[in-house]
């Protein structure tokens, strides 16, 4: 009897005291927040003209804060989807600790004020794609796409693959062959990492009635998508190397790396039972993560420490 | 006043003290943009 009114107690407290200043963290999804800064600093760095360090840092905090308002905003709007789901289930907003009105205001402060502190401190191009970014985002991703359709992470992939052109924007003032080709890297990335965590989630993307691909296609017709999606995505992450924008060391990381995706997509899609089929789905997710990582993580010595190695065509043309 | 209103008065300060933190960084950080922007203009003024 006690116990219950202490429960009853706390969660009241839980659901009546607002938010704690990690909840407001919690709602800008930090480890989305953390790929997306550095992808974004690898388009700073890499780009031609240099940006002094100071509007850098600062480019990138408007940019984090950026990435946060599309985090916060997603999920205002998710909270029903977030609530049916164990995955998101502890998230500020269904766990009441914040309300959905809550974090709309905060999502929609920060997103103006991102937009307009990255206008104001690198250029207006850079603050046009990052205001673009939250709109895609918000509006396209996750208002329409995500409940209508299981192409909602390919197309809303969109949103999370324009950092690296928003970094490249701040540093230069314009778009680029080179700048496109890393969107089109972590546009052509997004499915088979996400189908990965889909085929691991499948019953709770049910559950909460997104129209995930293993929803609605199967996770067969899934698996044969991620191994599609990974044998375009291996030959294009070589693209920087053929354009002059990776060097040497690029090139051989990203042939290695491509080529480890490769055999595990076709781990994924060959593995289909009990549960070596969830490990396999597992071990492809994770190595998503490492393989974007590592790919643009070379990208930025290669720029940061000025390493030449010679473009990969140069090399072997000579 | 129960443990909730303190509860509530406790994660409110908090909130106030992060809000006031992150103005100050903020007009640091305008301040410095600032100086960076102007480069070697900053001196060139009539005094």
């Amino acid at each position: 009897m006690a116990d219950a009114a202490i429960s009853v107690a706390a969660e009241k407290i839980e659901t009546g005291a607002g938010g704690d200043v990690a909840d407001y963290i919690a709602l800008m999804k930090p480890r989305v927040m953390f790929l997306v800064v550095f992808t974004a600093l690898v388009g700073l760095v890499a780009a031609p003209e240099g940006l002094h360090p100071v509007l850098a840092l600062a480019s990138l905090i408007c940019i984090a804060a950026g990435a946060g308002a599309s985090g916060a905003l997603n999920m205002w709007f998710d909270a029903d989807i977030d609530a049916r789901m164990a995955r998101t289930a502890a998230r500020p907003v269904p766990r009441g600790r914040v309300t959905a009105e809550e974090a709309r205001s905060f999502g929609a402060v920060l997103a103006v004020g991102s937009i307009v502190c990255l206008g104001v401190m690198a250029n207006w191009l850079a603050a046009a794609l990052l205001a673009f970014t939250i709109f895609f985002y918000l509006f396209v991703y996750t208002m329409w796409l995500k409940r209508t359709t299981p192409q909602n992470i390919v197309i809303g992939g969109a949103a999370g693959a324009l950092p690296p052109m928003i970094g490249w924007a701040a540093a230069t003032g314009g778009i680029s062959l080179e700048s496109f080709v890393l969107f089109l890297i972590i546009f052509v990335w997004t499915p088979p990492h996400f189908w990965a965590l889909a085929l691991l989630r499948t019953g709770d993307y049910a559950k909460a009635g997104v129209p995930m691909l293993p929803v609605v296609a199967g996770a067969g017709a899934t698996r044969a998508h991620i191994l599609i999606y990974s044998l375009i995505l291996a030959p294009l992450g070589m693209a920087p190397a053929i354009i002059g924008l990776g060097g040497a060391l690029y090139a051989a990381a990203a042939a290695v790396l491509g080529a480890i995706f490769v055999v595990m997509a076709f781990d994924c899609y060959r593995t289909r039972e009990g549960e070596a089929a969830d490990r396999a789905a597992k071990n492809l997710f994770g190595y998503s993560v490492l393989y974007l990582f590592l790919l643009f993580a070379v990208l930025l010595v290669e720029h940061g420490f000025s390493i030449d190695g010679g473009s990969f065509v140069s090399l072997w043309a000579s | 006043m129960d443990d909730a209103e303190k509860e509530r008065q406790r994660r409110q300060r908090m909130r106030s003290i992060a809000i006031a933190w992150i103005l100050a960084a903020l007009a640091v950080l305008f301040f410095i943009v600032t100086i960076v922007r102007l480069g070697g203009n900053v001196a060139n003024r009539p005094l």
